[in-house]
């Protein structure tokens, strides 16, 4: 222990000596983990967004088979009698908690061109059933009339969405007359409206879905389980009963997975040219402490210490550069605010976040292409004859 | 006086390339404890080499190697570097000093491979830098050092562990007369005062009058010399 501390801690006293070679491998690791660290964020960012939607106490109700709102359609017929199903909690009134919403892509125009925004259709019990909704500016549209409240995501990433602006699609002129947060998650890209008032506009008198808050007489799990029971035994409805959370959670499934793919692809390729850096750096610095690893061994240091060394420098360059890059991720994109296509094919604004667990993520990818490259020059210090590395062959 | 190193019958061949060349020839020698030698030679003569093999640096392709009463031949790399870390002290050419550390540290490398507390690592150090008169220079590194001053470092550092046997590869090879004879005359007083025996490679026919005996090898074979089988 006290020989591999001893030569540890004199190879990477070194170091400065060797600092341009070492560059290499700091600045090829540096940038494999922003990288990955970069696009990873982005991808828990956007999943963070959309797992963060919604409530374990809220069902959603969608046409059978479908895998998104913006796909389903439950028919107007339909819609009081799926309020009434059993699990669904009532207010003092004793009407059902649920808001039959209708959910359209609408077009804005941005800087660079047309974007698509999701325009919701909300009953009054909507607002009710989502505490989280809290609105911020403005106040509530009103029934009846074309006007809309718009969410804060969606005002940042939008140009020209403010109280008291207009907006022109449907062939009409709407009105921004509040502005809305929902703690961040999926619902502030968007723009809400009065349900009815939304399905005159679009001219669709069902909705897309039923949001359905539980009977808080029983745990969430269960009231889910009663309803969706319920809907599956009654022969009229072709509908599929989802936990909200579990629904949200799904949508973002398909794009972080890409997300990851593609990433993990390029990681691998940037690690690549990395792993080569650090071989070769770590090979010119074998070459360059040559005699001092052959006199050490000459005075009776073993193999071990000398290899360890090797493989601390290339670890302690593998993290720096790690490190490094990890930070510039952080800096340039932790909390940056950006948008990408849902499953809807509406535009979900979203922010990156670098969390501790994917800058240990990216570490643990430096301290791979650390170790693969410190391990084969260090097999080459302690194999060659000490002799010949005495005379500097 | 009893021999220290002892080779019978050394035959030592490197391949280079498709080519084998033999540079030790069935030579057998013996060192007697206390012994101060001088080695010497033409370029390729193999007195390298044999330094090599008495230092446990390097084995034989043939013959029997025996050092500090150890057949160092049969060692396998690891009993070897432990054998080397108890029994030689070595001194190079070019001192071989770590640029990084100071002269006590560069001396208190060979004590890191002891079980002594720090305390007496530091008390050796001190000893060791004083018999070469370098006590006071104990806190400079070898770049602030004169040549002759970081051969005098590589010597305690050679010293430090009090080994069997010291092995010089031309200590005085980089360095002018003056200082070449002050080194020499510091390897005759750590043979004749202390005891130590010394096995130097040298050119060198002036440092090799500092020795006791001289071997002359020429084309890996001992052709005369005052200390052989």
């Amino acid at each position: 222990m006290k020989q591999t501390l001893a030569v540890t801690w004199m190879n990477l006293r070194s170091l400065p000596s060797r600092y341009m070679t070492s560059l290499v491998v700091v600045v090829g690791i540096a940038l494999v983990v922003g990288v990955l660290v970069a696009m990873l964020s982005m991808s828990k960012g956007f999943e963070h967004t959309l797992k963060g939607t919604g409530s374990e106490s809220r069902a959603l109700m969608l046409s059978a088979g479908v895998t998104a709102e913006l796909s389903s359609y439950i028919d107007p017929q339909m819609v009081p009698l799926l309020r009434e199903m059993p699990g669904i909690r009532r207010d003092a009134a004793g009407k059902p908690l649920a808001s039959a919403e209708l959910l359209v892509i609408t077009e804005l125009r941005r800087g660079d061109g047309d974007v698509n925004v999701a325009l919701r259709g909300v009953e009054p019990a909507g607002m009710t059933i989502r505490p989280e909704v809290k609105l911020v500016e403005g106040r509530l549209f009103k029934s009846g009339l074309r006007e809309l409240i718009a969410g804060r995501s969606a005002t940042r990433q939008f140009s020209g969405i403010n109280v008291g602006s207009k907006l022109q699609f449907r062939g009409s002129e709407w009105d921004v007359v509040g502005i809305f947060e929902s703690d961040g998650d999926a619902h502030e890209s968007e723009l809400w409206t009065d349900a009815d008032t939304a399905r005159s506009a679009f001219g669709r008198p069902g909705a897309s879905a039923i949001l359905a808050q539980f009977d808080t007489s029983t745990p969430p799990a269960v009231a889910l389980q009663t309803l969706k029971a319920a809907v599956a035994a009654d022969p009229r409805f072709q509908i599929d009963v989802l936990g909200e959370r579990d629904y949200y959670s799904s949508q973002s499934q398909g794009v972080t997975d890409n997300i990851n793919f593609i990433t993990v692809f390029i990681t691998v390729i940037m690690a690549f040219g990395a792993v080569f850096g650090a071989l070769n750096t770590m090979y010119s610095a074998v070459a360059a402490r040559q005699i001092e690893i052959a006199t050490l061994r000459a005075i009776g240091f073993s193999g071990l210490p000398v290899m360890v060394s090797v493989l601390a420098e290339s670890v302690a360059l593998a993290l720096i550069g790690g490190l490094i890059g990890a930070g510039c991720a952080w800096l340039l994109f932790d909390g940056l605010t950006t948008a990408t296509l849902g499953q809807n094919f509406t535009q979900v604004a979203f922010s990156f976040a670098v969390t501790p667990a994917l800058v240990a993520r990216g570490l643990s990818w430096a301290l791979g292409i650390g170790l693969i490259g410190g391990f084969f020059p260090a097999l080459k210090a302690i194999r060659q004859p000490v002799a010949e590395a005495l005379r500097g062959a | 006086m009893s021999a220290i190193v002892s080779l019978h019958n050394v035959v030592k061949t490197y391949t280079r390339g498709k080519q084998t060349v033999e540079v030790l020839h069935n030579l057998s020698i013996e060192i007697a404890q206390g012994d101060f030698v001088a080695l010497m030679g033409p370029s390729g003569s193999g007195k390298t080499t044999l330094l090599n093999l008495i230092g446990g640096l390097d084995r034989p392709s043939k013959g029997e190697v025996n050092v500090a009463g150890e057949r160092i031949d049969q060692l396998s790399s690891g009993q070897l570097a432990k054998w080397r870390a108890r029994h030689v002290g070595f001194v190079f050419q070019f001192y071989n000093l770590m640029p990084m550390l100071s002269a006590e540290r560069n001396v208190e490398l060979p004590l890191l491979l002891t079980n002594l507390s720090s305390a007496r690592r530091k008390q050796n150090v001190q000893a060791a830098l004083a018999v070469v008169g370098l006590a006071e220079r104990a806190k400079h590194k070898p770049a602030e050092l004169s040549g002759g001053q970081a051969q005098r470092v590589a010597i305690a550092r050679a010293l430090v562990a009090d080994p069997t046997l010291l092995v010089c590869d031309e200590p005085t090879g980089d360095l002018d007369r003056t200082t070449a004879d002050e080194i020499l005359h510091l390897l005759q007083m750590l043979n004749k005062d202390h005891g130590k025996t010394i096995v130097m490679v040298t050119h060198d026919p002036k440092a090799a009058e500092f020795a006791s005996h001289q071997l002359h090898l020429d084309k890996g074979q001992l052709v005369e010399g005052s200390v052989h089988a």
